[in-house]
């Protein structure tokens, strides 16, 4: 009985420790935020199978990427005409919060050889920025590891075209393009599509 | 709360109930739990009572609603097509037992404004300190001659997601190959402004993969209607659109196109002012509407037939402690939509919240995002953000809008995936 007891106390002192940061977050942060886990999924960490996630994006990569829509500097569909509406205030805050959630990825039909494939071009020419497999966001170019296929292939694809850079990548991109075949950008998709959680 | 699991959260909700019970939180001391009730579990209404629970465990909320299984009505005109199945629109309300929310399956069919209580079909009452409506849209069923809820059994409205799309369905692929199809749109405001112009482009994909001698015709109590030239561009290429053999007509009111009545017998409509008759194998009629019956009944709408609410908090201009969301509510310039229902129960959440624990509300934001699948990888949508600007609610300037109509091939195939990721992303938010 004593036992219990104190394991309701430890039990409610530990859940108290834990709601104070809960209890914290800014209710004006909240709603903005709540207005885009609707399409972008619950915190951030979109259920697909297009829609990016935007759980985990580092804060800088959150506020370029929203910027660059607003000003139409890269392509969207939609996204571009919802980011005018948000001040670069709003957008800072909402970069707060995304940076700091977990990113939760989903199965993804991947298909082993081609991500077997994709492993060593990522390997070779991306992991020196794109560390862990993609996983660390350290160079402003958001989470690419358990990304949405489609999305993946559509950024990479832009990349391709005319969406601006950084020199390097560029060069390294079209470089695999024409040295591997029209084939190794879907490689690299699954392969980051293929990365779980850690 | 937002950077835990939703599983994490409910066992620390848990475990903060029990420690604020032991160190006794101020809102925990004001004795009874406050009462907020929900009716209706669509779009807003299970947003609200998810994110009250979510946010102050410690408010009692309870959801009347009378189905035990929801059809959104968003991609509903997929499983017209045959592109989607019944059951991948269909879902129970058992993923938000996690929340603590109270369910009762049972019609709300009176509101007692003063009494604060609502009266149910089996005839109980159930009392709110706070109350949020969202009970979506009635059909005027005098609006059509000829046209009734009996009627609507055989000849389908399908404007509520359920078993008449499936009876739809099924007309329509039973109907055979050079048939007719007369679909039947309302006069503004209803529910899903594009709606009935999806409806047609799904239903031509359908004919033109498996039934291509086929026509529909697209009456309208409307001259123009939401995305218009995207629709356009998208029958002119994929429906012969403007041509002798396009697969879609549309019929705006100024050509007659206003549908005033239904002939069952002839399985005919009856249009425009001089009341011509035209028939077809199959009829979708989609009725007026107005907010739903409760609403009306409960005093809750005025002239207009829909509901008048503060832009703030959507509490009713006509009855206090009573909140009205979705599309039975008057909400500015947004539009009656899942999505926009779905911000607008996130800020009467936090109208009620903030009421409750007796602190400042936050500065309201509203979104609407809005796909139509007009064919194969050919989408198209509509984007708003609003805010409050002296009470009212106003699309922020130089935002928002339509897809480009000069956009690529690529564009419009991506956006039928974003339109899919739109749907699993709400439903997941609405149903989990």
């Amino acid at each position: 009985m004593l036992s219990q007891i104190l394991r309701y106390i430890l039990f409610s002192i530990i859940g108290l420790i834990f709601s104070l940061p809960v209890m914290a977050v800014d209710i004006n942060t909240l709603m903005l935020v709540n207005t885009c886990v609707g399409c972008h999924g619950p915190n951030g960490s979109s259920l697909g199978p297009a829609t990016p996630s935007i759980a985990g994006m580092s804060k800088f990569a959150f506020i370029q990427a929203m910027q660059e829509a607003k000003r139409n500097e890269r392509p969207t569909t939609i996204m571009g005409r919802l980011a005018r509406g948000y001040t670069d205030e709003d957008i800072e805050t909402m970069a707060d919060f995304f940076s700091e959630q977990k990113l939760v990825v989903y199965p993804q039909q991947v298909n082993a050889e081609k991500a077997k494939k994709g492993a060593r071009l990522h390997k070779y020419y991306c992991e020196s920025c794109h560390r862990d497999n993609g996983r660390k966001d350290e160079h402003n170019s958001g989470i690419l590891a358990g990304q949405w296929m489609p999305y993946l292939k559509i950024s990479l694809l832009e990349f391709l075209s005319d969406r601006p850079a950084p020199t390097k990548m560029n060069k390294r991109l079209e470089f695999i393009a024409e040295s591997y075949g029209k084939d190794s950008i879907d490689e690299l998709v699954h392969f980051y599509a293929s990365q779980k959680e850690q | 709360m937002s950077n835990l699991s939703r599983r994490q959260f409910v066992t620390i909700a848990a475990g903060s109930v029990a420690a604020a019970a032991m160190v006794s939180f101020p809102f925990i001391a004001r004795g009874a739990n406050q009462k907020v009730v929900v009716i209706g579990g669509g779009s807003g209404g299970v947003i609200a009572a998810k994110y009250i629970r979510m946010a102050d465990p410690t408010i009692d909320v309870t959801l009347i609603e009378q189905n035990k299984y929801y059809h959104t009505c968003f991609m509903s005109n997929e499983v017209l097509s045959g592109e989607r199945t019944i059951d991948s629109i269909k879902f129970s309300y058992k993923g938000l037992n996690k929340y603590g929310i109270n369910f009762i399956y049972s019609r709300a069919i009176n509101i007692d404004p003063v009494a604060k209580t609502i009266r149910l079909a089996g005839g109980e009452e159930v009392a709110f300190d706070k109350l949020i409506v969202s009970p979506g849209v009635e059909f005027k069923w005098d609006a059509i001659d000829g046209y009734n809820a009996e009627v609507a059994e055989k000849i389908p409205h399908a404007w509520k997601a359920g078993s008449q799309t499936v009876t739809l369905r099924k007309q329509l692929e039973e109907m055979k190959d050079g048939g007719t199809v007369i679909i039947s749109a309302p006069p503004k405001p209803f529910r899903c402004p594009p709606g009935p112009y999806e409806r047609a482009s799904q239903i031509a994909n359908y004919f033109k993969h498996h039934k291509p001698k086929s026509k529909i015709l697209l009456f309208d109590a409307n001259q123009a209607f939401s995305k218009q030239g995207l629709f356009t561009q998208g029958w002119e290429k994929m429906y012969g659109y403007g041509t002798d053999n396009s697969m879609i007509e549309w019929i705006p009111s100024h050509e007659e196109g206003e549908v005033v009545g239904v002939n069952v017998k002839a399985n005919a409509v009856i249009a425009g002012e001089f009341e011509d008759e035209y028939s077809a194998d199959v009829l979708n009629i989609i009725p007026p509407q107005t907010a739903a019956k409760i609403a009306i009944d409960s005093g809750l709408t005025n002239d207009s037939g829909w509901c008048p609410v503060n832009q703030k908090t959507f509490e009713s201009s006509l009855h206090k402690d009573i909140y009205v969301i979705g599309d039975a509510c008057i909400a500015g310039p947004m539009p009656k939509s899942a999505y926009a229902a779905n911000t607008q129960a996130k800020v009467c959440a936090e109208a009620i919240l903030s009421e409750l624990q007796g602190r400042e509300m936050a500065t309201p934001s509203y979104v609407n995002t809005c796909y139509s699948v007009v064919g194969d990888d050919f989408g198209i949508s509509v984007a708003a953000v609003y805010r409050l600007e002296n009470g009212k609610i106003v699309s922020v300037k130089d935002s928002g809008g339509i897809s480009p109509l000069d956009a690529s091939a690529q564009t419009r195939k991506y956006e039928v995936a974003y339109a899919h990721s739109w749907f699993n992303n709400i439903t997941d938010e609405m149903f989990n």
